[in-house]
């Protein structure tokens, strides 16, 4: 894998012109589904995009995020025939690239990847995770207020990229992250090896960045998941789930929200059907319900400590990697202005500021 | 025999079943029925006490459903006792002998029996819970020379609900086997214990540290259960139980059965009480 790097001082980048992205795009179509950002009604969607004019690669955020593309709102799994006890798996692999990934973004796609293949491997997720390809670009200034992905230490891109773009200027510097990578390089146009020159221009670019995105926690993100743990009993649960509405908008919008449901869908004939997954959501009243009725997370409260305790902590118990990416998507998207940010913030409050107040004195 | 059933769930999809038939039905009581299933080509489920499976009707959908027999007692079927309580198992009741469903599974972990051998079995099921502990139950009765003494105190809330009437009957007469059982309410033929499982805790006499306690029931039983088990003394690590949880995939992905990091249709639904005892949630 070619990274940035002093090391031997090797230029391991290359250098591809604005100019002649309208022609590589043109060639990516004829092979692929080329999904970008692109904007919408104000705002931006990862949609396909047919030529360069439909892509706005300096986009703030997007209302959903790519994961969409790797576990569809709604899939079938697969079709049967209730009568002749048949069934036949659905599969979905069309190549696809996703053009103009955040770096957040790769981090979630990376816990998606972790979660679909660990255990029993998901073969409808991993069949379509196998024939994208990933495009992401640096983040070069914050996106959102909401946004905290310099504490989630999400501000730099994951290994899962096939190619990542840096914006410099009249030019992107790329980094080839796979064969995949190469593949799609080997027909762009124009494209060259990066001089020393290019060298100090992405120096540059990536010096300044940094300091353009600000900390929004008070606290370190290294101690969310003991804050978490000592917060289990906080009043703030029973307070934000006086806010809660309990619409699930939080966990469409996240990144690395994945949890589903499965349900039939049967034609008229009532012999053959579909068994198709669709997107659930842990802030629905019944997610938690079993069949005799009673609900384990009953309260709004308690669902909504279940989704921040499985950002901050649960995920990363059970895969090493933290849920939340800091993309700041669930704020955008709460009708009750519940924010993460917010959310840890005072959580941290609570615990710490508030346990020793100083008077003037040493005690 | 087990590599086909583990093989079937790994191509080409874990989400599909293989298809079942229903080869007996037993009415049990008026919410439950006993089903007998069989697989393919005489393949084997071969699982553990305590696991379940997915049970497929298709145009219905799928639920988790915990396995009734017992491995040791298997003949290539297994059984099923389900309670009419939602979508699903209402479709399941409306099924003949002869239809096909869809199975998945073995899932989850079962309760690990060889750690009990050389024990004293304290069975508690309540209500339905018997049907899960039926599975245990059976293959400790049939390894009768691994274990201590077997006691088993079974709560029903009305004798017309009491499940496995033959079995209680068959139990009740051995002389290895300490059966109490007790009803909510009773009928005008109830001539035994009338009140809720706990009154049956003062009828046995434990040797504590020696003792296994395996309780299954509703999660309202559980609080009660469990303090009557502690007080009994017998150690947290020795007290196994199984979670209910709305199992949707089975395989860890779908989110349903979260308590807490923990899956509970991968590491669970059997738990010893020391393993979810600092679980908030759990119970």
């Amino acid at each position: 894998m070619n990274r940035r790097g002093y090391g031997e001082f090797e230029m391991t980048f290359k250098i591809i012109p604005k100019s002649v992205l309208a022609e590589w795009f043109d060639a990516l179509n004829r092979d692929y589904r080329v999904l970008g950002p692109k904007p919408k009604a104000g705002q931006f969607i990862f949609d396909e995009i047919q030529t360069i004019e439909d892509v706005d690669l300096e986009y703030p955020t997007t209302i959903l995020p790519p994961k969409k593309v790797l576990l569809p709102t709604k899939e079938v799994l697969f079709s049967f025939d209730a009568n002749e006890s048949q069934f036949e798996p659905q599969i979905e692999a069309v190549p696809v690239i996703i053009l103009g990934i955040h770096t957040c973004d790769m981090h979630a796609i990376a816990l998606l990847d972790h979660v679909f293949s660990s255990g029993y491997p998901d073969q409808h997720y991993l069949a379509r995770r196998t024939k994208t390809t990933l495009i992401s670009i640096e983040c070069l200034k914050p996106c959102s207020e909401h946004a905290f992905c310099k504490d989630t230490g999400t501000l730099s891109v994951t290994e899962e990229f096939d190619l990542h773009l840096t914006d410099l200027g009249e030019d992107y510097a790329v980094d080839i992250g796979s064969e995949k990578g190469e593949l799609i390089m080997a027909n762009a146009p124009g494209v060259r090896e990066a001089e020393i020159d290019d060298y100090q221009r992405l120096e540059t670019v990536m010096s300044q960045k940094w300091a353009r995105f600000p900390y929004r926690l008070n606290f370190d993100v290294s101690e969310l998941p003991s804050l978490l743990s000592v917060s289990y009993d906080s009043i703030l649960w029973k307070i934000l789930g006086t806010k809660c509405m309990g619409c699930g908008s939080c966990t469409v919008v996240c990144p690395t929200c994945y949890c589903f449901d499965v349900v039939d869908e049967i034609d008229f004939s009532l012999e053959t059907g579909e068994r198709i997954r669709v997107w659930d959501s842990c802030q629905l009243n019944m997610f938690a319900t079993v069949a005799d009725g009673h609900n384990f997370r009953e309260s709004h409260g308690a669902r909504v400590r279940h989704r921040f305790f499985r950002k901050g902590k649960y995920l990363a118990s059970a895969y090493g990697q933290r849920g939340c990416v800091g993309c700041g998507r669930c704020a955008q998207a709460c009708l009750a202005h519940i924010t993460p940010i917010e959310t840890f913030n005072e959580l941290y409050r609570r615990q710490f500021l508030t346990v020793y107040e100083p008077r003037g004195t040493m005690p | 025999m087990t590599k086909t059933m583990k093989e079937a769930l790994h191509s080409p999809s874990i989400y599909m079943p293989i298809p079942a038939w229903i080869t007996n039905i037993r009415p049990m009581t008026k919410l439950e029925k006993l089903f007998t299933i069989e697989l393919p080509n005489g393949m084997s489920l071969n699982h553990d006490p305590g696991q379940f499976v997915e049970v497929s009707v298709f145009g219905v959908g799928e639920a988790p459903i915990s396995i009734s027999s017992s491995p040791s007692r298997s003949d290539g079927s297994f059984e099923l006792c389900v309670r009419r309580v939602g979508g699903l198992t209402n479709a399941l009741h409306s099924l003949e002998i002869g239809s096909t469903i869809g199975i998945r599974g073995p899932f989850g972990r079962g309760f690990p029996i060889h750690r009990f051998h050389g024990k004293d079995m304290l069975f508690v099921p309540g209500g339905l819970g018997l049907a899960p502990l039926r599975s245990l139950i059976g293959q400790v009765l049939d390894e009768r020379h691994n274990f201590g003494r077997i006691i088993i105190l079974y709560g029903a809330r009305h004798p017309s609900e009491q499940l496995f009437k033959d079995e209680l009957a068959e139990w009740e007469a051995r002389d290895d086997v300490e059966l109490h059982l007790t009803v909510d309410r009773p009928d005008d033929d109830w001539k035994g214990n009338v009140g809720v499982i706990t009154i049956l805790f003062p009828k046995v006499q434990l040797h504590a540290r020696n003792t296994v306690a395996v309780t299954v029931g509703p999660p309202v039983m559980y609080r009660f259960v469990l303090a009557e088990l502690l007080a009994k003394g017998i150690p947290e690590g020795n007290i196994w139980l199984s979670l209910e949880r709305r199992m949707k995939c089975g395989v860890g992905k779908c989110g349903h059965c979260q308590i807490h990091h923990i899956y509970t249709c991968q590491e669970g639904p059997s738990f010893s009480y020391a393993e979810i005892k600092h679980l908030k949630e759990a119970l």
